[in-house]
């Protein structure tokens, strides 16, 4: 597949770009899906083709055909090109991509059991069964579903970058809905969006659905009954790791993505409320936090070994004991800042450009636990399983809401409380965090199905998170 | 084309060269197959300056096989070689054979004619990069200087539907989107278009209206959280009904309780009449779904009775009811969706939906609108790109950003319309779909919070 992308950049060449880079890449992927006890859909997807970026001038331009054959890599690369072109009647400043030395090798994720070696009988029988029992113990909806990517690419660039690429993908998710007579209250395992990672199988064992279908099913029930979430300004709120990793993707991740911060998603998705100029100076929180990109991370959903550029992965520091100190970057939005490239470069398939998307975005452990952060907290809020979630375009004001909650008094885990939601402003949140749990808490959760961009992509990001305390949190919202 | 390539590009011959070779390899399967090709190309713009310009050529099959019950879907986006179509079949067929009988398979789609939504333009199809650029350049200009933000979209789609029941149907739909803000450093405006004709987008009088809402939104300044009267501009109207439709009129949401919908109660105020109408002159897309139902014009609220739920062929089969032609590829978890949703206009203009205005808030677009629960329609989101307070019938001064929180049902209920808006624009927004929609006049709208804090 080199050939095809070393003929697309050639075209690209020739058509007069000063730059050009070629993705040849094939998605396998599988998706499976139970609902209360019957399977109801099994779905296998190829996609493969090229695509190809040409910059003239200042200006990018990218061309994707679903076609492996150097014919038409070559077509690609020509139209890449006349699409730049046409970006020149509109420009933009003097560009020069981030210095980054051509990369050549090979990389594969780590995966233990071949997720397509396990029969399709056997995957079907785990979500079949997993719904049963949430069926049985409570639930109206009974719903798992597994999903398995396979992903293998070739990247050619015009300064001499020859990068392969396999990347094994996969997971699983359940949830249990309980139907009341007003209103529906959901839990799911191990969170909203399930648990996904660049592992085999091994990860969707581990997970042990069966085992846990019966309680959340029951938790679903409960929560029907349960009273609602008070309406509080200001208590003390503790978060599971799996809404941590929500609150540090939207409100973290999103923020510090270069692209946002120069403004290129201003129209869709947003901007950022980060000014460049207060990088290495701004508190983004308290000293507790400490956040990395981290895409070397083994097993986490956003660990590669090279972006889409051809940038080795790497980890890179975003907040240092509370102040913010990076970004995620590619080579272009680099450039403009005045860095090197981060490598957080990456397009979900053949026929998207490479933008600016979250690695593993987490952080890093404190000194405490969960336990010992409910024992020292005399009245508040523990909270976990995202449910909602809505931030504002500068990714600064927030409301969050989660599937559970529970009260605390006095240092002791209470009642349950249902519809639980708090909000709050970004660096005020992040500055209010005062306990994080230790290693042993710490869960490296794998988002699927992060949108950005136009076209939308869809992109796998990863987030290690632990439990921790946040005071004088608004929580209760409700219309 | 590549040397290996022996298909046909014609999505119609192509649809029924796969279901002759499923015939060839299983006599007795049914098969049903939608075949997508065309182009898609967009051009991004921000900085004032395109940043981002794509364009790149389609081709999916998507592929469902059931062997007396055993289901399973396949697809491909890639070359449609014999090798490829082999594979894709032969890997469906394996796959089916060892799952178990779905008890709910409807079977397939029986053979029905569909409608030509007349939604084609050829110049659209056509369109080069230099023809989005120049629409950017026009946009950009008519910034008057200040920083402009946007895209410029222009797709075409041919598609074709077989089935091994007999059903052929084939359709052809071109998209062009012009969506761009203007910004002033405190402030931003936005406007946009759609149509299925890209020479019916004007950049300069999208570019200025833009331009004149920023700076009219400029140095906003905080107001009180409460209830307010509101004028909902066209796209937070789009984003509302989404919601409605989505977690709603959803065969699947009211057969498994979590919807709203009552059928012939008046859950909406009198002046809402809602339907999903593909063929509709203002709208664009193919007026029949991925399982081979024709899409006709389906009422769900009319006079403000409920009226209609969508359905997909397994809902429907559920309910005792038919398909309405809802069916999206890969959501059979979500149901039943929509793609033409046309809220009817009403006799008064925007202007006149603001000079009724005793004290509220007149908002250009939502943004991050989440639900929190799909049966009371409660959502929380913000305004974005402009918001006013509106006093006294007269447009006053810009407010900040708010957050809502608010049951979207409520926010219709009978009574709770003022008045609908005689305008009427074409949106495209989420799940694919489109809307074309009014402004709207409403009683009381929940906001919880500015967005600064």
């Amino acid at each position: 597949m080199y050939d095809t992308a070393a003929a697309a950049v050639e075209a690209a060449l020739a058509a007069g770009a000063r730059y050009a880079d070629a993705r040849v890449m094939q998605i396998r992927s599988e998706a499976m899906a139970a609902r209360n006890g019957v399977l109801e859909s099994t779905e296998r997807d190829e996609r493969a083709g090229v695509g190809v970026r040409a910059l003239i001038g200042s200006s990018w331009g990218f061309y994707a055909v679903p076609d492996e054959g150097r014919a038409a890599a070559r077509r690609a690369g020509e139209q890449a090109a006349a699409v730049a072109r046409a970006s020149t009647r509109v420009p933009g400043r003097a560009l020069d991509l981030a210095p980054q030395a051509p990369a050549v090798g090979s990389w594969s994720s780590e995966c233990r059991e071949d997720p397509w070696a396990v029969t399709l009988a056997e995957k079907g029988d785990q979500l079949e069964t997993a719904t049963r029992t949430m069926k049985e113990h409570g639930a109206d909806i009974a719903e798992a579903s597994h999903r398995v990517w396979d992903t293998r690419k070739w990247l050619v660039s015009s300064e001499g970058s020859r990068v392969d690429q396999h990347i094994v993908e996969c997971g699983a998710a359940m949830s249990a809905t309980a139907v009341g007579e007003r209103e529906t209250q959901r839990r799911s395992y191990p969170g909203i969006r399930g648990q996904y990672g660049t592992r085999g199988w091994e990860l969707v064992r581990e997970l042990d659905l069966a085992g846990n279908a019966a309680r959340i099913a029951e938790e679903a029930r409960a929560l029907l009954t349960a009273p609602e979430c008070p309406a509080l300004e200001a208590t003390d709120l503790i978060l599971g790791s799996e809404q941590m990793a929500l609150q540090i993707h939207e409100s973290v991740g999103h923020a510090v993505e270069l692209d946002r911060i120069l403004g290129w998603e201003a129209a869709f998705a947003g901007t950022s409320w980060l000014d460049l100029a207060q990088m290495g100076s701004l508190r983004f929180g308290s000293e507790l936090m400490n956040i990395t990109a981290d895409a070397t991370l083994p097993g986490a959903l956003g660990s590669f070994g090279y972006d889409d550029e051809g940038t080795p992965a790497q980890p890179v520091d975003i907040v240092r004991e509370g102040t913010w100190v990076g970004v995620l970057s590619g080579r272009d939005s680099a450039a403009l800042a005045g860095i090197s490239s981060g490598g957080a470069v990456r397009a979900d398939g053949f026929d998207r450009i490479p933008m600016v998307r979250m690695t593993n975005v987490g952080l890093l452990p404190g000194p405490d636990s969960l336990d010992s952060m409910i024992a020292a907290t005399d009245d508040g809020v523990l909270m976990d399983t995202n449910r909602s979630w809505s931030i504002d375009d500068k990714r600064l004001n927030f409301q969050f809401g989660c599937e559970i909650g529970w009260e605390i008094k006095g240092g002791q885990r209470g009642r349950l409380l249902r519809n639980p939601t708090y909000t709050g402003i970004s660096p005020r949140f992040w500055g209010a965090m005062d306990m994080l749990s230790g290693p042993s808490e710490w869960t490296f959760w794998g988002t699927p199905n992060c949108g950005k961009g136009q076209p939308m992509q869809v992109g796998h990001t990863g987030h290690p998170a632990v439990p921790a305390r946040f005071r004088g949190i608004r929580v209760g919202v409700r219309g | 084309m590549s040397a290996e390539h022996q298909a046909t590009d014609d999505p119609v011959a192509l649809a029924d060269q796969v279901i002759e070779m499923v015939r060839a390899k299983a006599a007795h399967a049914e098969a049903e197959v939608t075949v997508r090709t065309g182009t898609e190309a967009l051009t991004r713009f921000a900085g004032s300056f395109i940043h981002q310009n794509v364009a790149g050529e389609k081709s999916h099959i998507g592929l469902r096989i059931s062997l007396a019950g055993q289901t399973t879907s396949a697809s491909l986006d890639g070359q449609p070689s014999n090798d490829a179509l082999g594979r894709l079949i032969d890997g469906a067929l394996e796959t089916a054979r060892v799952l178990p009988t779905d008890p709910d398979w409807p079977g397939l789609a029986p053979v029905a004619a569909a409608p030509d939504p007349a939604h084609w333009d050829d110049a659209t199809a056509d369109a080069s990069p230099d023809e989005r650029a120049r629409r950017v350049a026009d946009f950009v200009a008519a910034g008057d200087g200040l920083e402009t933000a946007g895209s410029c979209v222009t797709n075409a789609t041919s598609a074709a539907f077989a089935n091994s029941a007999g059903q052929r149907l084939s359709g052809r739909t071109t998209v062009a989107a012009l969506d761009g803000i203007a910004r002033t450093g405190t402030s931003d405006g936005s406007a946009r278009g759609a149509a299925a004709g890209l020479g019916e987008l004007d950049g300069r009088a999208l570019g200025e209206r833009a331009a004149r809402k920023a700076r009219d939104a400029a140095d906003a300044t905080d107001l009180a959280p409460g209830r307010y009267e509101v004028v909902l501009e066209p796209s937070c109207v789009a984003n509302l009904l989404q919601f409605l439709f989505v977690y709603g009129f959803n065969g699947r949401a009211v057969e498994e309780g979590r919807s709203f919908v009552q059928l012939g109660q008046a859950q909406f105020d009198s002046a809402i009449a809602l339907r999903d109408e593909a063929t509709d002159r203002g709208t664009v897309g193919l007026a029949f779904d991925v399982e081979g139902t024709p899409k006709r014009s389906l009422d769900v609220v009319r006079d403000g009775v409920t009226a209609g739920v969508l359905h997909t062929r397994r809902t429907a089969a559920k309910a005792g009811t038919k398909s309405t032609g809802h069916a999206v590829e890969g959501a059979t978890e979500w149901g039943a969706l929509p793609e033409n949703i046309v809220l009817k206009p009403g006799g008064r203009s925007p202007e006149e939906l603001l000079a009724a205005v005793e004290r509220g808030l007149l908002v250009t677009d939502f943004w991050y609108t989440r639900i929190l629960d799909p049966r009371t329609q409660v959502v929380t989101g913000l305004t974005r790109n402009g918001v006013w307070l509106v006093e006294g019938g007269r447009i006053g001064r810009a407010v900040s950003n708010l957050r809502f929180t608010q049951s979207f049902l409520e926010a219709l209920a009978p009574g709770a319309v003022r008045g609908v808006g005689s305008d009427q624009s074409l949106l495209l927004g989420g799940f694919g779909g489109t809307y074309l929609v009014p402004s709207l006049h409403l009683a009381s709208w929940n906001f919880t919070g500015g967005a600064q804090g």
